[in-house]
């Protein structure tokens, strides 16, 4: 069976009430735009989002708050997302924020078989709090728990049939990761290429870590904060 | 005193050549403008950026913004020549494994002991974590660049910090408005003070010891 999908619907198919799911992205740059608007609309609810924000100026991920289809949110940064603001302080969504390097190592390992490890990071601040903390060699490291989840919504730059992929700039961040800790992992591409199109060295993210893809050739790409220079005149 | 340019100035003195360097958001950014390209031999500054980029590059010119390269910001930024891209895990590995030579980040509070507080405001709202803790436990070296007292003149450098801590005894030096100040075994010591700034400002503006040697 191919793991191509001919629609975003039928890359979403079993997709229920109460799944978790990692979405890659750093806020909206790099989000698996038409499959995170398509579970916006496909029903599934009470849904655990995995993802370094959970959108922003109402965009993206944040569809899925206005939409009250979460119920958790393992995220890093809250920013200026105002409805994750409302809903966190309404007590409507239960929302964890982690640090951004313990968030990717916690899926890292998920992906990788490793239950938990040590990490320094944390140490001595609220995120230690209710967590094993040791001492090796004289320094002390908090104990973190690996982060698995039933799906990963990750978007690449190209895929071909077996999954391999190649994503572009920054918009990789935490899509590889993600994809080798979750259970289904679905890619939005925005270009399908033939076996072979991509060379064995180049491939970012192996096949064996993907389970669906759908060719996605528009993307909105929203810039949050559109920055430049002018151009030295000529 | 310092401004807001002769503090990023006089950061930027701090790196040396080769380094690889993580600015912070805020003041912090500001030291980019004094840093020396990455060049043809590899020599320069590389600059990182937590979401995935090694050699960050300023800002794009007008019309050339791509949406998809950012900086951690989520501002669109450009990549140098030399420069490259990498997952998450890849850049927290550069962060937390210590590849990262200097981090210069902003502060709330940094107490006489190191511990920096940067993250949340009691009280607050809470913005989020994103790299910071990342970048303070895991950095070679942590410069805090800040200014010395709140909007409301309450000191920054202070014997404890009341703000929840983003890392315990992480901060190196801080350079802020008034001067450059080391984090000692004794608390803080003066490296060197802004022009028309006296030693009696400094201690009236600090919330704990102040050493002048």
């Amino acid at each position: 069976m191919s793991k191509v999908k001919t629609s975003v619907a039928e890359a979403l198919q079993g997709l229920q009430d109460g799944a978790s799911i990692m979405c890659g992205g750093f806020g909206l740059c790099g989000n698996a735009e038409a499959l995170i608007a398509a579970v916006a609309d496909q029903g599934a609810k009470n849904l655990t989002l995995i993802s370094n924000n959970a959108g922003n100026l109402g965009k993206g991920l944040a569809v899925w708050l206005e939409k009250e289809i979460v119920g958790k949110i393992i995220c890093t940064y809250v920013g200026t997302n105002e409805i994750l603001h409302a809903k966190m302080a309404s007590g409507e969504i239960d929302v964890t924020i982690v640090p951004q390097g313990t968030f990717v190592e916690r899926m890292r390992a998920g992906g990788a078989g490793i239950p938990g490890f040590y990490t320094p990071t944390g140490v001595g601040t609220v995120v230690a709090e209710g967590k094993e903390v040791r001492e090796f060699d004289g320094r002390e490291y908090v104990l973190e728990r690996a982060l698995t989840a039933d799906y990963a919504l990750i978007r690449a730059h190209q895929a071909d049939p077996f999954g391999n992929l190649r994503f572009y700039r920054t918009a990789r961040n935490f899509s590889p990761i993600m994809a080798t800790a979750a259970a289904t992992t679905i890619v939005e591409c925005d270009e399908l290429v033939a076996l072979g199109a991509i060379d064995p060295d180049d491939v970012h993210l192996p096949g064996a870590f993907v389970q669906r893809v759908v060719h996605v050739p528009e993307h909105e790409d929203v810039i949050e904060y559109r920055m430049n220079r002018p151009r030295p005149q000529a | 005193m310092f401004s807001k340019q002769q503090m990023a100035e006089r950061a930027a003195q701090e790196i040396s050549d080769g380094s690889v360097v993580n600015l912070g958001i805020g003041l912090p950014t500001l030291v980019a403008d004094y840093l020396p390209a990455p060049s043809e031999d590899g020599s320069g500054v590389w600059l990182q950026s937590e979401n995935g980029i090694l050699g960050m590059g300023p800002f794009p010119y007008e019309g050339d913004e791509d949406p998809q390269i950012i900086n951690a910001g989520k501002q669109t930024v450009t990549i140098t020549t030399g420069g490259s891209c990498f997952d998450s895990a890849t850049s927290f590995t550069m962060i937390r494994g210590g590849h990262v030579d200097l981090s210069i980040l902003g502060a709330m509070q940094v107490s006489q002991s190191g511990d920096l507080a940067n993250w949340a405001i009691p009280g607050g709202r809470v913005m989020g974590i994103g790299g910071a803790m990342d970048l303070a436990a895991g950095s070679k070296r942590i410069l805090v660049m800040t200014s010395h007292v709140t909007k409301k003149g309450e000191p920054k450098l202070v014997a404890e910090c009341d703000y929840p801590l983003t890392a315990k005894g992480v901060v190196d030096r801080v350079i802020t408005d008034l001067g450059v100040f080391d984090v000692t075994p004794d608390g803080f010591r003066v490296v060197e003070l802004a022009p028309d700034v006296t030693l009696d400002e400094v201690r009236a503006k600090t919330g704990a010891t102040v050493h002048a040697d």
